[in-house]
């Protein structure tokens, strides 16, 4: 059938612009974390019992993740409302504020006065800009850039008219009356890079595919989004698969693929629902099947659930999961381009790489060229994570500094120092406070010794001891090493021996020397990009935080006071201001005190649990040397 | 484990790409274990050797050879939650559970495992019940959720 | 198509893999988990070398290393040797009885390893070389199972291989001689895979020469022609030249 595109802009534009009180809840996986399901079906009872007109509806994440559940209400042209942190409590307020025309101030996070849409550049406007502070000015937002999030916490997931009230399924269109070679010089022009973790020029890979000889191929969406600390993939999933599924029929058919599978880890069944019910609207409303836009071109998308094993993230076990194998790596060469899925040429892409296609398509490869560094084209989402005020998804130009993104956006660390950020998940590594104000792009993180990997940003203040966060990493590398080639099963288990000698206390100097070049050996001879990459996560904290190293060695000493063997607390009485937070959550009892006069802890009690220590904002706990 | 049912589950899977992955999910699904004579069967349907069919039993996360309890509770040990604290939530929970992570309850309730990352970094440290996920957890919080859990049981029984 | 190999430029004949043009040349490059008659691995990396132009620099296993034309390849660099000698290490460490490697480890000067010893009675260093040629002689009785540090060899579930037949070239071509197979009375034990067959006895000289299994397995493949005397292979040498030599001076009377 030929899709329709104007009778479901039309229905969309009255689902996301009704014209009575609309409220929606951000119901993707963190807002349901934080109890937005309460908070929905709450408001759901209130609507019903009070018999009001409005609507109750469904979105995803705005990414602003710590303020969830987040409740927006809309009257009919005015100003969007955004509450976060709603509480069923709150629900009342909001609806008592709904009847009487007079919303509640509390917890109101901001004002939204105009929606842009990004593929047409169409701005809906919102009269009356006066009053309440605009969300778009809330340093979080400010100085983010929306592209691949476009979508996410603006519309229903769950609504393919709302999609394409926003611009969806233009590009699709206006793709599939180039021709493919057209299609890959707009990629290419993009300067777009993969957003996964290696960062090959998208246009390369999908030119490579298009050149390989072969009648069968095939388009992979790598949504085995694996690196802790790193979440965008499963944001874009639940908040906008339609992007995805329109990103993979662009890129099928500028590689001559008719079958696109999308690999989702299994670890998140709602993106797994969300694509299943989008993937069926898709091919009702005829965007996938035969003949799309009567272009003779056909195109399916499928979903394979991975079953938890890091590793499927690189692309040769991806494919090997897929033949239902155990998923090992293989050599390349041969890449997939050119014998991947079943022996044919296959494209991988991951999520967000393929959410940024559909707005490269129509807006223009020189656009999104326009944006970004020399070599890193475009914006980036980052999990900004960790010991930081503000915690959530950002998409910043890519080039933005890293203290733009951790003090602007991030709001800091709080009364604790800021000591590093941790990028690019196990493949990656620990970047210094020293370098704050790094810009962030793919060379400058290599430079650097970290990576750019999916775009985790785990942020750390004082109290990490780095190396617990390298052993942390060995320890998921070992566990998650597929076990095929020896450098990276018997080395990673090395490395961690020697790891959790020095956190124990019992290593001595030379076990450094050869922690770090049997790290180099590694990085040199595993089979995969897995293994070659596990020690970046020690070599970084070596090359920045080796005296940390030593202090363990040398000292027995662990002064960020995480190795538990290695440190003990006490109180510096000239800090302490007698507040006695400490000894409220103090469970052992250990320390004692007086209200307004210094507290004393207990050694002998002491479990080192840290709880005192994150607690107390006057930096009066100290970390010091155990007596031995 | 029955016969007809596999076979079911056979016979529903019969797409080409990830139809290994999809019937045994599905029979983790059902019996919360991957029983010995369903991948004989499987192996024998497909003419997938059983010691390929063995090996990805045991390597993927989400597989088991025993059974795993009536609920799952998961730990994430993602980089978010490991330095905000996730190491004191297993602590607490094998305490309170009187289990190892990786291990079952001698009741068959309840299963504890760790997990990579459950993707809800922003709320760390988290952990989840069933697929549901609770964050911001403070260790003290523990015995709350798993008899508020328990309770939900006993209601639904 | 030329490499230029340590220095040399060399063409390809017929090879496929920058090892076997190596070899070819008489370059010494050390090999664990690689066997000419299966295909390319990549397991154990002792045979990486460096690539210096014409593909992606860096250390490659020259195993699974395509030739292509115009690759620079280096053998023993210091690059190559720092890591081959770690390798070494890690390899000791895992096996440390095997008589193989202990070989190989000197040869690169390594006589020691730093890191902690493999206390386990299984010295098996999982180079996968009994599993692959299991699947090539297609018996699939063993298999690896689990991953990383917890991967390795075994039948389904750890019980007694049922799929064995007894073939013994996951013996002949383990590297550290931990795959055993004995011989008790007319029976063949597979001791690492519990495996238990019986053996064929031949009918000419009574001695026990392969398995129920395989002898029957033959007959079957090679249909009705093959002659049904369960012979071995001694006694059939023998037969067949008695029916030769009897055509022949038949032919000659």
């Amino acid at each position: 059938m030929m899709p329709d595109l104007s009778s479901l802009c039309r229905k969309g534009l009255e689902a996301l612009y009704p014209d009575k009180v609309k409220i929606t809840v951000g119901r993707a996986t963190c807002g349901r974390a934080s109890g937005a399901e309460e908070v929905y079906q709450a408001l759901l009872a209130e609507v019903k019992e009070r018999g009001l007109d409005c609507t109750v509806a469904t979105t995803g994440c705005l990414g602003f993740c710590q303020e969830e559940p987040l409740v927006c209400v809309q009257f009919p042209g005015k100003p969007r409302y955004v509450y976060s942190r709603v509480r069923p409590e709150l629900v009342k307020e909001i609806i008592v504020g709904v009847i009487n025309q007079n919303m509640p101030r509390k917890r109101l996070l901001g004002k939204v006065f105009e929606d842009e849409v990004l593929i047409t550049g169409e701005k809906v406007k919102m009269d009356d800009r006066s009053g309440d502070r605009s969300l778009a000015e809330n340093p979080f937002y400010l100085p983010q850039v929306k592209v691949a999030t476009r979508n996410c916490g603006y519309i229903d997931p769950g609504s393919i008219a709302e999609y394409v009230a926003r611009g969806g399924y233009l590009a699709l269109q206006k793709a599939l009356a180039q021709t493919p070679e057209e299609i890959i010089q707009e990629v290419l022009e993009s300067g777009l890079r993969g957003r996964g973790g290696g960062g090959f020029p998208t246009g390369k890979k999908w030119d490579f595919a298009r050149k390989s000889p072969g009648g069968v191929k095939y388009v992979i969406c790598n949504a085995d989004e694996g690196d802790p600390g790193a979440y965008m993939d499963r944001s874009i999933l639940e908040g906008d698969p339609h992007t995805v599924l329109e990103g993979m029929t662009i890129g099928g058919y500028a590689i001559g693929a008719h079958t696109g599978i999308i690999y989702c880890r299994a670890e998140y069944p709602l993106a797994v629902a969300t694509l299943r019910e989008a993937i069926k609207q898709a091919e009702e409303n005829g965007f996938l099947g035969d003949d799309i836009f009567g272009s003779g071109f056909s195109f399916r998308i499928e979903i394979v659930e991975g079953r938890g094993a890091f590793v499927c993230g690189e692309e040769t076990a991806l494919i090997a999961s897929i033949e239902g194998k155990m998923g090992e790596p293989s050599p390349r060469p041969p890449f997939p381009a050119e014998r991947g899925l079943w022996g044919k040429p296959t494209n991988i892409n991951n999520v967000e790489t393929w959410a940024n296609i559909p707005p490269i398509i129509m807006k223009g490869g020189k656009w999104f060229a326009g944006m970004g560094t020399e070599n890193s084209k475009g914006t980036k989402v980052f999990a900004l994570v960790g010991d930081i005020k503000n915690n959530g998804l950002v998409e910043v130009p890519m080039g933005t500094t890293l203290r733009q993104i951790i003090y602007d956006i991030g709001g800091g660390t709080g009364v604790f120092d800021f000591k590093a950020v941790q990028t690019g998940g196990p493949s990656g590594g620990c970047i210094p406070a020293s370098l704050i104000d790094l810009p962030v792009d793919y060379e400058e993180l290599t430079k650097a010794g970290a990576i750019m990997g999916s775009g985790g940003m785990v942020v750390m203040n004082e109290h990490a001891c780095m190396v617990d966060v390298a052993r942390f990493f060995i320890t998921f590398t070992q566990d998650e090493s597929c076990g095929k080639c020896l450098p990276c099963r018997e080395g990673t288990r090395q490395m961690l021996e020697l790891l959790n000698k020095i956190c124990a206390g019992k290593a001595e100097m030379p076990d450094l020397e050869l922690l770090e070049n049997l790290a180099l050996a590694i990085k040199d001879a595993a089979l995969c990009g897995l293994g070659q990459t596990a020690p970046s996560p020690v070599l970084s904290t070596l090359k920045y935080f080796r005296e940390e190293y030593e202090a363990h060695i040398r000292e027995k000493f662990c002064p960020s006071g995480v190795c538990r063997e290695l440190f003990e607390l006490t109180i510096a009485e000239e800090a302490c201001r007698g507040c006695g937070r400490c000894a409220e959550v103090c469970p052992q009892q250990a320390i004692t005190g007086q209200r307004k006069q210094p507290y004393r802890l207990d050694q002998d009690r002491c479990i080192r649990c840290r709880a005192c220590l994150n607690t107390c904002r006057h930096k009066a706990i100290k970390v010091v040397p155990p007596r031995r | 484990m029955n016969v007809t049912e596999i076979e079911e589950i056979i016979a529903r899977h019969q797409e080409v790409d990830g139809r290994v992955s999809g019937i045994l999910g599905d029979i983790q699904k059902k019996y919360r274990y991957l029983p010995e004579e369903a991948l004989r069967l499987v192996s024998k349907k497909l003419g997938i050797p059983l010691t390929q069919l063995y090996g990805v039993a045991t390597f993927y996360a989400a597989f088991s050879l025993s059974p795993k309890g009536e609920h799952l509770i998961s730990v994430c040990h993602g980089t978010a939650c490991h330095i905000r604290g996730a190491v004191q939530l297993s602590e607490i929970l094998e305490k309170k559970l009187q289990i190892k992570e990786g291990e079952t309850t001698k009741d068959g309730k309840f299963t504890l495992e760790a997990v990579r990352c459950l993707g809800c970094c922003s709320l760390a440290p988290v952990i989840s019940i069933d697929g549901k996920t609770f964050g911001r957890l403070k260790p003290e919080d523990i015995p709350g959720v798993i008899a508020g859990w328990k309770e939900r049981d006993n209601c639904d029984a | 198509m030329n490499l230029t190999i340590d220095g040399k430029t060399v063409p390809v004949i017929d090879e496929t893999t920058v090892l076997e043009v190596a070899q070819r040349e008489g370059i010494w490059i050390p090999t664990f988990c690689h066997h000419p008659g299966l295909p390319p691995y990549g397991a154990c990396r002792l045979c990486v070398v460096e690539v210096k132009a014409g593909g992606r620099p860096g250390l490659a296993a020259s195993c699974t290393l395509p030739v292509a034309d115009g690759l620079v390849i280096e053998t023993n660099s210091p690059r190559v040797q720092r890591s081959r000698r770690i390798l070494l290490q890690l390899l000791l460490a895992v096996t440390p009885g095997s008589a193989v490697v202990k070989e190989l480890a000197e040869k690169m000067g390594v006589n020691t390893t730093p890191f902690e010893i493999n206390e386990q009675e299984n010295h098996c260093a999982l180079c996968g070389l009994c599993v692959r040629v299991c699947n090539q002689v297609g018996a699939h009785a063993i298999g690896f199972a689990f991953r990383g540090t917890r991967r390795r060899v075994t039948p389904p579930f750890g019980k007694p291989a049922a799929d064995c037949v007894g073939c013994r070239a996951c013996a002949s071509v383990c590297p550290t001689g931990d795959v055993k197979f004995t011989e008790k009375g007319d029976r063949l034990f597979g001791e690492n895979w519990g495996a238990d067959l019986s053996l064929a006895r031949c009918s000419s000289c009574g001695r026990l020469f392969t398995t129920e299994y395989l002898f029957n397995h033959v007959k079957t493949k090679l249909g009705p022609d093959y002659s049904a005397a369960k012979l071995c292979p001694t006694c059939r040498r023998r037969s067949t030249a008695n029916v030769m030599t009897g055509s022949y001076l038949g032919k000659v009377r």
